[in-house]
């Protein structure tokens, strides 16, 4: 179906930009463009849904481009919409938290922080509705670009280290994913997401489909799998929202979520099994998965542990989508959504933690369950979810994934499935001594040994979205069909390896 | 004969004559000498556009010169190529002379005033009279034209210009000695100089020494004017000391202009069939274009003067426009990227130039390490520096980004796929020395210097501001452009007009 919803999505954030830079002098005008935005284009995401679940496609085509059989266009499909929603809805709950944070801190350049956001968000959602490569590789470039600024915010020599390491990571990835898209441009004459992959590529030569694919494969080096994950980690240097929108939703996101279009809806899944790659894919997810856990044990600075979580949290993703079966990458794209509520919540307490008590340390974090018990509950909650204990929506997400390991050959099925139950027994590791510190430790010295530091909870607008999105995070658990999703992820599978 | 097939003889001549005007009206009064060099340029770029629309629309122009019939006049040729390079050209023109009109006024004294003026409207006549021609000796006179007042005008700003201007001459004569030695050698050979006729009567001769020698002299004659990669030497010094809107005109302008001729030469004279016939010529050339391509970006990366550093880009990019010309008898997607690198170009380091120019008027500032806080007091000029610097980069949806994908497309149809990794590690190399400055104006901490410390300067005039944010506005615009299909009536009319054989 044709329809301009699709493009009104995209505008919200792109009219939203110019005006939060013009009402630069009345910080409640601007964050109320932000807003206004966000609700809307949530509005106009979530009023497509019932046209996709009737397994409709929404398109619409801006313009043809040069190149033959390019359109610059949008294609609202069941998958794409699953990340649009999780985009445009965490992206209120953010800008509400980021008002209350910002000013809190008294952070400077806090027009450009809103700027920046309003095009960050441009990026991932154009991202997610992008009907094929090239129009895909723009807004990926848009969120490279644009997040930038967020990264370096506090512009200290240690911010700019990371927006470089940023760059030097995620620029030539970008070349990588320039290479990719001309690439299947020139061996295949189109760049369209097609379910089951575009057909022309079965018949190309595997040596140049297994190179187009690590191509990809690097180009999605947002999506942090290792070893080309350490500028996640790095940009931590960013102000806490950010770490939470971009560093759990929009930027990683937006790079598994390529990696899974790239598999299902490039190659498909017939072609990558037969060049053997998902196996490759596979081993990296899981390496990933271990190591990144036990990275994040290793970390005592909280965001640089929920980073490291992160890294390790995304390679599920890599992991479901490389499985190929029916489950794995109905796993894969569950926890999309799933993950991306959890570890927001997780990065929003972290910013609460720091705004109302000024710690970083973890092992600071002593007798913070009596002094912010909304906060840590919210914690607590998420990180559960997070090890894929049940009641939460991590268990769902990270069952199905269970289940697409088992339906491998012998040798593999098992061998996956016990790295999944390794990775979340990690999980646990890692997260339970903050639960512990916060809530059962004393802290010492008593109150005196904060310098006169109140501890108190964060300001409501902050504490308001972290408890939203630990609540969604139980939510999805009782009724996954909130917001469409698991509907949306059936019709998507469906689309994939037909049947229903 | 219609009024549309006199258009170019009219608007070279009259822009000649207006060059000798400006002369006699600035003895008069001064300041009448910036208008009589602005509003004939204005007039000359709606008369261009006209050109265009009729080159387009009904065909390519012929203009014979007194009304002798080619080969023995003069013959005026515009088709689509140099319709549209002259649109370009007198675009910039005015957009540069614009934003000149305060910065001349500071940066040179008053005196000099009328003979600036007249100088630039001189080499724009000269840039206008290689356009148009179609005869290899008459656009020997107008390279000519064109590059003694550009060397006067380098050599205007005095102290080092002098010496950057003296390099300039001594190069550009070798240059233009070449250039005419090449043009001898043909018409030895063949007995005409109309381009036309020398097409018809070349392909006989392929194999003659002499033809070969006279390509490969014009090729390093047009190298050292346009400053490709090897031969680029004199032209840092040059761009760095000249007043900030010579240094954008020539960027921009000047050197496309040479490399027209090197296009014009390819391709309607010696023809494709000549690159092709010498196997290897072609991939020789795209390699000499690579080095450029990456020794420019490398060389930019030392600098720490942003004149120097940008002009140092300029001989990367460049070498981007000879890529695509190497890779065009290979795939039809070279000369699209020549096309559109050639407007693209010329716009984003036109306006890094005025940008930079701007500092320097402003603040006296041309040492990028100097450059923290920029942003804050000139939001405009850095805003344009700014998205000038991300198109060169190549970050959609900019111009920049639409040149890459043109030349990576045009690699790998040529098959000659060492060439995409280049472009791609130069678009890296790109950010490196881009990236640099803007960190430095944007996000390094500066502490202001506290009220009063320093007197603050009005903010930069309208009249300097207006023209870098048109260009940076294109950088953007233009990057949309090219990738719809917009341009594709003129594209196609260009490779039928060059006759390269191929269709999109």
């Amino acid at each position: 179906m044709e329809s301009l919803t699709p493009l009104l999505a995209i505008l919200c954030p792109a009219i939203a930009a110019p005006l939060v830079l013009l009402s630069r002098n009345h910080p409640n005008i601007r964050e109320g463009w932000t807003i206004a935005a966000g609700i809307t284009m949530f509005a106009l995401v979530l009023s497509m849904g019932p046209e996709v679940l009737k397994g409709d496609v929404i398109r619409f085509s801006m313009f043809h481009t040069m190149f033959k059989n390019i359109d610059f266009a949008f294609k609202v499909d069941a998958f794409g919409l699953i990340f649009a929603i999780t985009t445009s809805s965490l992206w209120i709950l953010v800008s509400l938290y980021s008002i209350g944070y910002m000013r809190s801190l008294k952070e400077h350049a806090q027009t450009r922080y809103f700027f920046a956001f309003c095009l960050a968000i441009l990026g991932a959602i154009g991202v997610a509705l992008s009907a094929n490569l090239l129009t895909m590789f723009v807004f990926f470039e848009i969120i490279t670009v644009s997040t930038y600024p967020l990264v370096i915010h506090e512009q200290t020599p240690e911010a700019l280290g990371g927006g470089h390491k940023y760059f030097a990571y995620l620029m030539p990835a970008g070349a990588f994913l320039l290479f990719g898209v001309v690439a299947t441009y020139y061996l295949t004459g189109t760049t369209d997401f097609t379910p089951g992959g575009i057909k022309a590529l079965a018949t190309a030569s595997p040596v140049a489909a297994t190179v187009l694919f690590f191509c990809f494969l690097l180009g999605f080096m947002k999506a942090a799998w290792m070893p080309f994950h350490s500028w996640l980690p790095t940009a931590m240097v960013a102000p806490t929202p950010v770490s939470a929108l971009l560093h759990a939703v929009a930027v990683v996101k937006a790079g598994v979520f390529g990696i899974v279009r790239m598999i299902c809806y490039i190659f498909g899944v017939g072609l990558v099994d037969e060049l053997g790659l998902w196996l490759i894919l596979a081993c990296i997810a899981g390496f990933t998965m271990i190591m990144g856990s036990f990275f994040a044990i290793a970390q005592d600075d909280i965001k640089k542990r929920l980073a490291y979580s992160t890294i390790s949290q995304l390679s599920y993703v890599i992991l479901g989508a490389a499985f190929l079966t029916k489950d794995g990458v109905m796993g894969a794209m569950l926890h999309i959504p799933f993950h991306a509520y959890m570890k927001i919540t997780l990065f929003l307490c972290a910013g609460a933690i720091l705004v109302g008590s000024g710690k970083r340390k973890i092992s600071e974090m002593a007798g913070l369950g009596k002094t912010m018990p909304v906060t840590m509950i919210a914690f607590s909650i998420a990180a559960i979810g997070m090890a894929g204990l049940p009641p939460l929506c991590g268990f769902i997400s990270k069952l199905y994934l269970c289940f697409g390991a088992w339906e491998l050959h012998p040798p593999y099925g098992m061998i996956f499935l016990a790295v999944i139950l390794i990775s979340s027994l990690l999980d646990i590791i890692y997260f339970f001594p903050i639960i512990h510190t916060a809530f059962f430790r004393e802290p010492e010295g008593g109150e005196s040994a904060n310098g006169g530091y109140k501890i108190k909870e964060a300001p409501i607008f902050m504490l308001v979205p972290l408890s939203i999105t630990a609540a969604f995070s139980i939510l999805f658990f009782i009724y996954p069909h909130t917001f469409y999703i698991i509907d949306l992820v059936k019709i998507a599978i469906g689309e994939l390896f037909g049947g229903g | 004969m219609l009024l549309a097939d006199q258009l170019p003889a009219i608007i070279v001549t009259v822009a000649m004559f207006f060059g000798f005007t400006i002369l006699l009206v600035g003895y008069l009064n001064r300041r009448l000498a910036f208008w009589f060099s602005l509003i004939p340029n204005i007039a000359f770029l709606i008369l261009s556009i006209l050109t265009l629309r009729h080159v387009l629309t009904v065909g390519t122009i012929k203009y014979w010169q007194g009304g002798w019939r080619p080969p023995w006049g003069i013959e005026y040729v515009v088709d689509a190529m140099n319709a549209y390079l002259l649109v370009i050209l007198f675009f910039i023109v005015v957009l540069i002379e614009i934003y000149s009109k305060r910065n001349v006024e500071k940066e040179i004294e008053a005196r000099k005033h009328p003979t600036f003026y007249a100088l630039v409207q001189l080499m724009v006549a000269g840039l206008a009279g290689i356009t148009v021609t179609g005869d290899l000796f008459n656009m020997f006179v107008w390279l000519e034209i064109a590059s003694l007042t550009a060397y006067a005008l380098i050599a205007v700003a005095g102290g080092r210009a002098l010496r950057a201007s003296y390099n300039y001459v001594i190069m550009g004569s070798i240059g233009a000695v070449f250039y005419i030695f090449g043009v001898g050698w043909m018409y030895a050979a063949t007995g005409t100089l109309n381009m036309a006729d020398m097409r018809i009567l070349l392909p006989v001769v392929y194999d003659s020494r002499l033809v070969q020698m006279a390509f490969a002299f014009i090729v390093v004659g047009i190298m050292i004017k346009a400053y490709i990669f090897p031969l680029h030497f004199w032209q840092p010094d040059a761009y760095t000391y000249a007043p900030s809107s010579i240094s954008a005109m020539i960027a921009s302008i000047h050197g496309k202009v040479m490399i027209y001729i090197l296009i014009r030469l390819v391709y309607s004279v010696f023809t494709l069939e000549f690159i092709r016939h010498y196997i290897g010529l072609d991939l020789i050339i795209c390699w000499v274009a690579a080095a450029g391509i990456l020794a420019g970006s490398v060389f930019a990366i030392k600098q720490r003067n942003i004149k120097r550093m940008l002009a140092y880009s300029s001989v990367s990019q460049f070498g981007y426009i000879l890529l695509g010309i190497g890779l065009s008898p290979l795939s039809p997607w070279g000369l699209v990227a020549v096309v559109a690198h050639i407007l693209n170009h010329a716009v984003m380091k036109g306006c890094l130039f005025l940008a930079a120019g701007s500092f320097i008027h402003q603040e006296g500032k041309w040492d990028i390490r100097h450059f923290e806080g920029l942003s804050k007091r000139m939001p405009w000029a850095s805003g344009a520096f700014a998205i000038a610097a991300i198109s060169m980069i190549g970050i959609p949806p900019t111009a920049g980004f639409a040149s890459k994908l043109f030349l990576i497309l045009a690699s790998l149809d040529a098959a000659q796929y060492p060439f995409v990794i280049i472009l791609l590690l130069s678009g890296l190399l790109n950010l490196v020395y881009f990236w640099r400055v803007i960190d430095r104006m944007y996000f390094v901490r500066h502490e202001e210097p506290t009220e009063g410390g320093k007197e603050r300067a009005g903010g930069l005039p309208i009249s300097m501001t207006a023209p870098m944010m048109v260009l940076a506005a294109l950088c953007i615009i233009l990057g949309l452009f090219w990738l719809t299909d917009i341009p594709m009536p003129l594209i196609n009319q260009i490779l039928s007009d060059l006759s390269t054989g191929g269709r999109l």
